[in-house]
């Protein structure tokens, strides 16, 4: 009886330790825990140009995370690029004439939003757009009009 | 001569078609049975023990070092491209999709799988399956059974704590070694590593790899030719084709989950 009840304890044990190392995966490795945050309140911005900004990309001001893209969509009317992104709920103090830019972290690495706050006393609210953004800008375009502009210098 | 070789082709493919036939029969009996053990979890827990806890200091110890090389290996490439930082998501990503599950199953394949076709195959050379059977106790259900479901559930915890273990010593190597920003490799593997994806993906394999384990080395001692050279033979084979199995699998499942 005792020893039965020994490998009982070691199984248990044993399942244990398997559950908590899921949950380390779960909540230590993998965006479980950041990516499922339904807090805080939505700003919408409409671009011309998203270039490859993802759904979970980060929302930074002066270089501080504050946010994620929750969706990116299409509007056919327009033909804007649609961008809902979620303001954690502390920073509840974003003038209402802010800047959105789509910044590119380094040469190569991913594509995030940037906020530029503005000089205006009204805060935007859950729901609100912004005004005034900025379009991705894409190194193709870039390398082609600066050669363009180049070539019609001489 | 030509039709003698023709024979002997013949033969060895109606043997194969013959073997995986029994393999499949074996296994409906055995999840036929699932329910019994079910509600006797004795059964099953002295095999999560034998297949479970008797293989955690191999998968602990494994893991720690797989992911200790993957620190310092993954730490000299990106240093060249200054993405030291990103070591967290290579360490992390490369364990739990991949070396987790795989490493896992062929670890198991050979601490635990061969001990249980060994332990089958005698159990039948002895005889002592026939003796149950006269009895009237189904062998499949009484024996074989527990075995299954203990590999099928003892192997994803396995995986996880050999993903676990081996994220540690990344973390220990990379930051606590070659001094990259702690801060860094985990935000950056938090943001990059999805729980759907990658975390969910990993489980579903080392899931699908404990039924083949299992399920190859259950078949190769329950269909051994019972002598102990007999025995030998299928112990040998158990760990072979389980290991091919788990890496053609996870070819399939890789092709089926990230290739869309």
């Amino acid at each position: 009886m005792g020893r039965q009840r020994g490998t009982e304890i070691l199984v248990g044990l044993f399942m244990a330790a398997g559950f908590v190392a899921l949950f380390f995966l779960a909540m230590q490795v993998s965006n479980l825990s950041a990516g499922a945050s339904t807090e805080g309140y939505r700003l919408t911005a409409r671009f011309s140009n998203v270039g490859s900004l993802k759904v979970r990309a980060p929302v930074t001001m002066a270089g501080v995370r504050i946010g994620r893209v929750e969706s990116v969509s299409f509007d056919k009317d327009s033909y804007e690029a649609v961008v809902t992104l979620r303001i954690d709920p502390s920073v509840d103090s974003i003038p209402d004439d802010t800047f959105a830019n789509i910044f590119t972290a380094g040469l190569l690495g991913e594509q995030y939003v940037g906020l530029e706050p503005g000089g205006s006393p009204d805060h935007l609210r859950d729901g609100d757009t912004i005004a005034y953004t900025q379009a991705a800008l894409v190194l193709e375009q870039m390398i082609g009009q600066f050669l363009f502009n180049r070539a019609g210098g001489d | 001569m030509l039709l003698d070789g023709l024979a002997r082709l013949g033969r060895s493919g109606i043997g194969a078609a013959e073997r995986l036939g029994r393999a499949h029969l074996l296994l409906g009996a055995m999840l036929m049975g699932a329910g019994e053990v079910l509600r006797r979890p004795r059964l099953l827990s002295a095999q999560l023990y034998n297949i479970g806890v008797l293989s955690l200091l191999i998968i602990g110890v494994s893991g720690l070092f797989v992911g200790m090389v993957l620190g310092l290996q993954g730490y000299i490439t990106l240093v060249q491209f200054g993405a030291a930082e990103s070591l967290g998501v290579v360490v992390a990503a490369a364990l739990v999709r991949e070396l987790g599950p795989v490493v896992t199953a062929l670890l198991v394949a050979g601490r635990a799988g061969s001990a249980l076709t060994a332990e089958i195959g005698l159990m039948k050379a002895t005889e002592q399956l026939s003796g149950l059977e006269m009895m009237a106790v189904d062998p499949v259900r009484r024996i074989l059974t527990p075995r299954f479901l203990g590999g099928i559930i003892a192997m994803p915890l396995l995986a996880a704590i050999f993903s676990a273990v081996g994220v540690l010593g990344g973390y220990f190597v990379g930051v606590g070694l070659l001094g990259v920003d702690a801060g860094a490799f985990w935000s950056q593997m938090q943001a990059k590593v999805d729980f759907q994806d990658d975390i969910l993906n990993g489980v579903i394999k080392s899931v699908a790899f404990g039924v083949v384990v299992t399920w190859i080395a259950l078949f190769q001692g329950y269909d051994t030719v019972p002598t102990s050279e007999g025995v030998s033979r299928s112990t040998t084979r158990s760990v072979v084709h389980a290991a091919l199995a788990v890496l053609g699998l996870d070819f399939v499942l890789t092709a089926l989950m990230y290739g869309d």
